[in-house]
């Protein structure tokens, strides 16, 4: 038996599409679309104007406050703009766009700029912590979460454990699949390099079960390294969130509104640790997204190395094309990834996958009474009772939906997969969680 | 789920929109009430087996009358007709197999009106009742036909120390017991589709093994009936065995199939357990003490209205939740 917790889902996998194309790196874009705010947090200042020429890996903005993260030219040429463009989360945002410089007479193109690679092996904690900001790495789980913040836990947390997240849950995504296979000590030096940082000696890398040869391709790795070891865990959605993911690794209960660090885990992703490596051994910025870009609506699968900024119809016509009966559009994974509008918007830092769903997959399902079958209160890997929360948001009663736990959800969407009524439960609990969080403000507001 | 569609400017081509997840598990509300369908089949049959053809006739009444009456009441109020989704099938087909064999087909009709009409879209359709729609039909046969309800006809095999009256009530008021592998097969008096332990097992376990039917109901159903029905067998044996209320009267069907109805079931776990230990507290009471030597039936409808209230106060510790 594999370890994991207690409620979750079965989607279908749909990993053969793309598991086992290796990655290819997509050859330069005409253009990119640089968000300054591909993270959580402050967006990031511009440090150069329109017309100016960047070299690739330059800084163009620079890190405003705490939680925040400096953007580099993925290519170089010209500042063609700063403005507000869509980004692949559906918003507008602040961005730069570079196109690739004319050259006049003469004229030289900047070299590309590179950090100095550091020895792993003998870099301190406050190096690795300066580099990775420096380097712009924000986490690829997802939620782009500035990645050197994470290695600053504030004073007086006991940490016990890092534990890199290798499960990829979603369905379709093959990336974190392919860079345990690829690059397997890359992630090794990484995980070494976030322990050292964090003063912490023991390194789980959780993986589920349906990916036998990356399982097999990380215990290979890490035999022989003192503290850490791989833990196969059930294949089972969302077995990839946080919360999830250290209830099944060391049976802890992250309480509601708490961090992984107030029991004593800090997790990150495959993608993150590959990227933390490359910063510190080979010099290189946060330039590029690993994306699996799948689905039966695109014709030729692959997983990709792709310069950050590169608009989403460049990567699909690389990879093809859609095909005729192509549905949706979906920037993520196809339980909690956005559906694209605008086939402009950018790849950005923590973009994952691209799937593209048929007619067939999405399959609009009319919607019923609620039966009250209770299948979302299984699924529910919080506990919650997603029917009554819902019904709750749809009336309104915020102050229930507050003390039944509507803020504790996580929004994996189980509840919604799951239910045979096809009543959008996840989507009235993402309503009434923003109703209810705009209370608690008005409510401290009106305190204060 | 809704979806919005526009048009993406450069290659004309439309792409649909919606909020996460994107996907949806292959269940849907008609499936699962298509599957109760099914597995209501083995009790049809061992009615037709045990009764005689006729009884296809009483089965078939219920059903029509309860889908017409939940398709009149839909289109008088302007509703969308939604009988397609098998819901009144069931109810019919349940409340079919619940009265005696060779039943007044007139009755049958009344008693289906009644549970569509009274019982469910009185309250608002589909996922609104409180009561089991069937169980609150068969309540009303047994106040308006009390004695056309309880004449039971002898089953075609029949050997002749159990006819007439139930095991139930063989026991209770003349005190002969019927032996236990009868009542498996269903050669015995009873309602339709109640005698055959065999045939409702078969179709319980069916939708226990696809998880239609929650395995907490039935299994706390039946912990109930040990822990209280044998209690009581230990204190004076003249008292029924648990084995004995677990394969006679009604008990079988009520716990897979009536007591599991989603609508008027508790939601939660906690809940399920308190719902179905009070149904076989309620039924043993009155086997064993009351005037009726039956009670399924009440115990059920007694249950259901504490739902609301069950539900209320079990709600599940939220993950990671400290109790202070």
């Amino acid at each position: 038996m594999f370890k994991t917790f207690p409620g979750g889902v079965h989607p279908p996998e749909e990993k053969e599409l793309s598991e086992h194309c290796a990655f290819e790196a997509m050859p330069m874009p005409s253009m990119v679309i640089l968000p300054l705010s591909q993270h959580l947090g402050k967006q990031a200042t511009p440090t150069v104007d329109k017309r100016a020429v960047v070299a690739r890996g330059q800084v163009i903005a620079q890190a405003d406050g705490f939680i925040s993260a400096p953007v580099h030219a993925t290519i170089t040429g010209t500042v063609k703009s700063i403005g507000r463009e869509h980004n692949s989360n559906g918003y507008m945002k602040e961005a730069m766009v570079i196109i690739p410089a004319k050259l006049k007479e003469g004229e030289e193109l900047p070299a590309d700029v590179s950090l100095p690679p550091l020895d792993p092996s003998t870099v301190t904690a406050d190096e690795i912590r300066a580099r990775v900001k420096e380097a712009g790495i924000v986490g690829q789980g997802g939620a782009a979460f500035p990645t050197f913040v994470k290695l600053s836990p504030p004073e007086g947390k006991e940490l016990d454990a890092v534990i890199i997240n290798g499960c990829e849950c979603e369905p379709y995504l093959t990336r974190d699949d392919r860079f345990m296979i690829e690059r397997p000590d890359a992630i090794v030096s990484g995980l070494t390099l976030i322990m050292r940082a964090l003063g912490v000696k023991r390194g789980v890398i959780g993986i589920e079960s349906n990916k036998p040869d990356a399982i097999a391709s990380m215990q290979k790795a890490v035999a022989g390294h003192e503290g850490l070891e791989v833990c196969a865990l059930q294949t089972k959605y969302p077995q990839g969130a946080e919360k999830m993911l250290i209830k099944a690794v060391n049976g802890r209960e992250v309480p509601p509104g708490k961090l992984p660090l107030d029991v004593g885990a800090v997790i990150q992703n495959i993608g993150t640790a590959v990227a933390i490596h490359d910063a510190i051994a080979q010099g290189e910025a946060s330039l590029t997204a690993a994306v699996t870009v799948t689905g039966r609506g695109i014709r030729t699968p692959k997983n990709l190395l792709i310069p950050v900024g590169t608009p989403i119809k460049d990567v699909i016509e690389y990879c093809g094309g859609l095909t005729d009966d192509a549905a949706k559009v979906i920037v993520g994974g196809p339980m909690m990834g956005v559906a694209q509008f605008n086939l402009e918007a950018p790849i950005m830092k923590a973009t994952s996958g691209i799937v593209v769903l048929t007619h067939d997959d999405v399959r609009a399902q009319e919607e019923t009474s609620c039966l009250r079958c209770g299948k979302c209160i299984d699924a529910c890997p919080l506990h919650l009772l997603p029917t009554r929360l819902a019904r709750l948001a749809e009336l309104n009663r915020l102050e229930e939906a507050e003390e039944f736990g509507i803020t504790v959800c996580m929004e994996c969407g189980s509840c919604a997969f799951t239910c045979p009524a096809k009543i959008p439960l996840v989507q009235w609990l993402r309503l009434g969680k923003q109703r209810v969080i705009a209370m608690q403000r008005s409510r401290k507001a009106s305190a204060a | 789920m809704s979806s919005v569609t526009v048009t993406e400017a450069p290659n004309e081509r439309e792409l649909l929109l919606s909020t996460s997840p994107h996907l949806q598990s292959r269940w849907t509300t008609k499936q699962i009430m298509w599957f109760v369908v099914l597995a209501l089949v083995p009790s049809v049959i061992s009615a037709v087996l045990f009764f005689g053809f006729a009884q296809l006739l009483v089965i078939a009444t219920a059903v029509v009358f309860a889908v017409g009456t939940e398709a009149l009441i839909q289109y008088l109020t302007k509703k969308p007709i939604a009988v397609a989704d098998g819901s009144a099938v069931i109810t019919g087909l349940l409340l079919g197999l619940i009265v005696p064999p060779n039943f007044s087909l007139v009755f049958t009709a009344l008693g289906a009106v009644f549970s569509i009409g009274v019982g469910k879209m009185l309250f608002g359709g589909l996922g609104y009742n409180i009561f089991n729609p069937a169980l609150v039909g068969r309540a009303f046969l047994q106040a308006a036909f009390p004695v056309a309800i309880t004449t039971w006809t002898v089953p075609q095999f029949a050997v002749d120390s159990v006819s007439k009256a139930t095991p139930l009530a063989a026991l209770k008021f003349d005190g002969v017991s019927t032996a236990i592998s009868p009542l498996i097969y269903g050669n015995v008096g009873g309602s339709l589709g109640e005698t055959s332990a065999l045939a409702v097992l078969a179709g319980g376990i069916f939708l226990l093994v696809t998880g239609v039917a929650n395995w907490r109901i039935p299994a706390a159903m039946t912990v109930g009936l040990i822990v209280f029905g044998g209690g009581l067998w230990l204190l004076d044996s003249s008292y029924p065995t648990p084995l004995f209320h677990f394969f006679a009267g009604s008990f079988l069907f009520g716990a897979l199939f009536m007591a599991t109805d989603y609508v008027s079931s508790p939601i939660t776990n906690l809940g399920m357990w308190i719902y179905g230990l009070g149904i076989s507290l309620v039924l043993v009471l009155i086997r064993v003490f009351g005037g009726l030597p039956e009670g399924v039936m009440y115990s059920i409808l007694f249950m259901n209205a504490f739902v609301p209230l069950i539900n209320r106060y079990t709600r599940p510790r939220i993950f990671g939740e400290v109790k202070s």
